[in-house]
């Protein structure tokens, strides 16, 4: 059981909540996620640790409502418990300099992307970060994110906020402007696809951090299977973070519809 | 071994045992027939996923199986159990109708009786080195008899703690909360030690919980000897990856003196064939995780599980047939084996294969799955199987199965569960600095002691073997308590 700290609303559908929990906040990387449980009845799902505060003992995680569990989530309130959590799970991100990142964020991807944003930009990287989401108020973490860029862009589909275009629109401009060294990219799988699309046009070594169905998060299940340079990989513990150029996204995205079917009729439930 | 063949002969020579043998001529005790277990029948048991197969025995059935044991004054049956249980004491208890006495002498060697007596092949342990045998006869059914004594034990509501030392005070970690580790913990309370279980998942039990369906373990009879070791002082971790949540070095910062890894086999195998990782294609750890931790065939859970009107399940171990029994409770109207050897080399238990073909599955033997094809939505609707005979032995002992050349035949499928083995997680070998693992993963011990590279390491079961039964798993873990009394003893 671990108690909510702090909840706040980002967006229409999206929360940030700071929950106890003192051995992950000491042992967690960027990059590495967590897997979590609403109640006796509830589903196990991965999501990714945003930050964490070790004198407080809190991590911070973000949620969008999109399936039964994180609907659950997002309606719990500062006091209330999670049920379980465990982690810190997944091998974290290789951090190092490398000289220019481009950092690509779609949707709620802005929330695994940030600790990424900041450890590279401690490691003295500068960094360049691209946002993108289909209107205004669907941008989190600009203003945590602004902190560790040397550059912010801001790009929407309606035009509402920044500039009107998708994130690979934003992020070409920056990489025919100056020497990119290497990429990152999360967000909705399509959106990584195009994003891995444009920078291998341009050679440019490329990560994404993969949000896959998983119920044990530790190997056992293989339902976070992934097809890598051909290779068949599991997210929870070969990942959440591959060579973008050599993901199947077209599995990938097949892979993540794999239980709509199972979870529309239990939403009519 | 002496000290041990002496108190074995000092116990059969307690007076109520030379009485008990003397009650009965031997010839009528021969001429008993072997009990039948009771079992719920199968048009009716495949409407429910947790309603158990085996009912057990009557107090009067057990009874009269336990006439039959001769109770050799060199009992090999004791040579055959990986804990070497004293049967003949417990069996003889149960004749006396001292059922209180035959549950403790079980939990005097195992601190999972229950559980045991339901899942261990017997078959090929205990059962297979009764006399009975050599006479050509049945042999006792004492799994049957230690289930029974177990669940006397249990549903008596009079559940008895074995003897435990005074605490040493002295920290010990077991890693996993599968059978192995449990029987280390179980052991280890008794010398004294203050004993913590490390669990990844939500609830203790390893493999006893997510992989065995409760219609052959009840999650009940799990519980159960959970809240013994419980009652005995063993202390209960979950949702910790010990190397994550902490690590091995802030753990011995803790105070722990050492640690028990019973991580167990958690990687799942595939067959790298094309269309395996198609929509409803998956490994049998996540059919039945799915089913038997998360409860997600239950309407009220928010866990989903693919249900299909013909489900495949490849393999032929007892993980097969529990995966391919569940698809019949969750509804397929076919549910069919898919195996590349023969019945004969089916590693599965025969219980199992019998309750199987009770149950109306099909047995595609001698068929081997060489691909998986979608349909227009990208599921997986067919498999394309090559025909195989039998050649020559393999390694294994068993005749090699090779492909019959064209002969390829395709079935439509909704669902494929792989369920050909597992390998030994990597997670934990890959926190632990010079450890010595195998070419396969698995962690190099001593056979004697069960101790690693690294001294206050120890390791058995699945992480050990690879893939092996509860039985095995649990034996290493008593012979690691013991070794590792010895040494932190030494240190």
């Amino acid at each position: 059981m671990n108690k909510i700290i702090e909840k706040q609303q980002l967006s229409e559908t999206v929360f940030k909540f700071v929950v106890e929990a003192p051995l992950i906040a000491k042992s967690r990387k960027p990059g590495n996620f967590v897997i979590l449980r609403i109640g006796e009845k509830g589903e196990r799902i991965p999501l990714t640790i945003v930050d964490s505060d070790l004198e407080k003992g809190t991590i911070t995680l973000i949620v969008q409502t999109v399936g039964a569990t994180s609907a659950k989530l997002c309606k719990l309130n500062t006091g209330d418990f999670i049920t379980d959590l465990v982690g810190p799970l997944g091998k974290a991100t290789h951090v190092s300099k490398v000289g220019t990142l481009l950092a690509m964020g779609g949707g709620v991807g802005n929330a695994p992307l940030l600790p990424i944003v900041k450890a590279f930009k401690e490691a003295g990287n500068r960094v360049i970060t691209v946002l993108a989401a289909r209107n205004k108020d669907l941008i989190i973490l600009e203003d945590e994110m602004r902190k560790y860029s040397d550059e912010l862009i801001v790009m929407t589909d309606d035009g509402s906020s920044g500039r009107k275009g998708l994130v690979t629109d934003g992020a070409e401009e920056v990489i025919k402007r100056e020497k990119i060294d290497e990429c990152i990219a999360i967000g909705p799988a399509i959106m990584m696809k195009f994003a891995a699309m444009l920078t291998k046009k341009y050679n440019i070594p490329t990560q994404c951090s993969l949000n896959t169905i998983m119920v044990d998060g530790t190997g056992m299940c293989g339902a976070c299977r992934v097809t890598v340079g051909g290779e068949t990989k599991f997210t929870c513990v070969d990942g959440p973070e591959f060579d973008a150029h050599k993901i199947d996204f077209d599995e990938l995205l097949k892979r993540l519809g794999a239980y709509k079917k199972e979870e529309t009729e239990a939403k009519n439930h | 071994m002496t000290e041990n063949t002496d108190k074995l002969e000092q116990e059969r020579n307690e007076s109520w045992r030379a009485e008990l043998r003397n009650s009965m001529p031997m010839k009528d005790r021969v001429a008993i027939e072997r009990v039948k277990m009771n079992e719920i029948p199968p048009e009716e048991r495949i409407k429910s996923q947790t309603c158990e197969v085996n009912t057990g025995l009557t107090e009067e059935q057990a009874v009269l199986e336990a006439k039959r044991c001769m109770d050799c004054p060199k009992p090999t049956c004791i040579e055959g159990c990986p804990v070497n249980i004293n049967i003949p004491k417990f069996i003889k208890n149960i004749e006396r109708k001292n059922f209180a006495a035959a549950a403790a002498t079980l939990k005097d060697y195992s601190s999972l009786p229950a559980v045991c007596g339901r899942v261990c092949p017997q078959e090929k342990q205990c059962e297979a080195k009764c006399s009975y045998l050599k006479m050509k006869k049945e042999p006792v059914a004492i799994g049957y008899l230690e289930r029974f004594a177990a669940d006397y034990e249990r549903t008596s509501g009079n559940t008895q703690i074995p003897k435990i030392n005074a605490p040493n005070g002295i920290k010990v970690g077991a890693i996993g909360s599968g059978p192995s580790s449990l029987s280390f913990a179980g052991d280890m309370i008794k010398l004294g030690y203050d004993v913590t279980v490390f669990e990844a998942l939500h609830a203790i039990g390893g493999v006893l919980k997510y992989g065995i369906p409760e219609f052959r373990l009840p999650n009940a009879v799990v519980d159960a000897e959970l809240d013994n070791l419980a009652r005995m002082g063993v202390k209960f971790e979950k949702n910790f990856v010990v190397g994550r949540t902490a690590s091995f070095e802030d753990l011995k910062e803790a105070g722990y003196k050492a640690f028990y890894v019973g991580s167990g086999a958690g990687l799942p195998n595939f067959m790298n064939i094309p269309g395996e990782n198609l929509n409803g294609v998956m490994s049998s750890n996540e059919y039945l995780t799915r089913v038997n931790l998360m409860c997600a065939n239950c309407d009220d859970t928010d866990t989903p599980v693919m249900h299909g009107k013909v489900v495949a399940v490849v393999g032929g171990g007892n993980t097969a047939m529990d995966s391919v029994r569940t698809a019949k409770r969750l509804g397929a109207e076919r549910a069919i084996i898919i195996y590349r050897r023969s019945r004969e080399e089916m590693p599965a238990r025969l219980e199992e294969v019998k309750h199987a073909i009770e149950e109306g599955i099909e047995f595609l033997n001698l068929h081997n799955p060489i691909e998986y094809l979608p349909n227009a939505e990208g599921r997986v609707a067919k498999v394309r199987l090559q025909k195989m005979e039998l050649g020559e032995p393999d390694a294994s002992g068993r005749r090699k199965p090779v492909p019959i050349e064209g002969a390829i035949e395709e079935i439509d499928i909704d669902i494929a569960v792989v369920a050909i083995g597992v390998s030994p997680n990597p997670l934990i070998p890959a926190c632990l600095k010079g450890i010595k693992v195998t070419r396969k993963g698995t962690i190099e011990v001593c056979e004697e002691t069960m101790q690693s590279a690294l001294p206050e390491i120890f390791a058995g079961g699945d992480i050990v073997r690879g893939g092996a039964t509860v039985i095995l798993a649990m034996g290493d873990g008593r012979k690691a308590a013991s070794a590792m009394h010895d040494y932190l003893s030494k240190k």
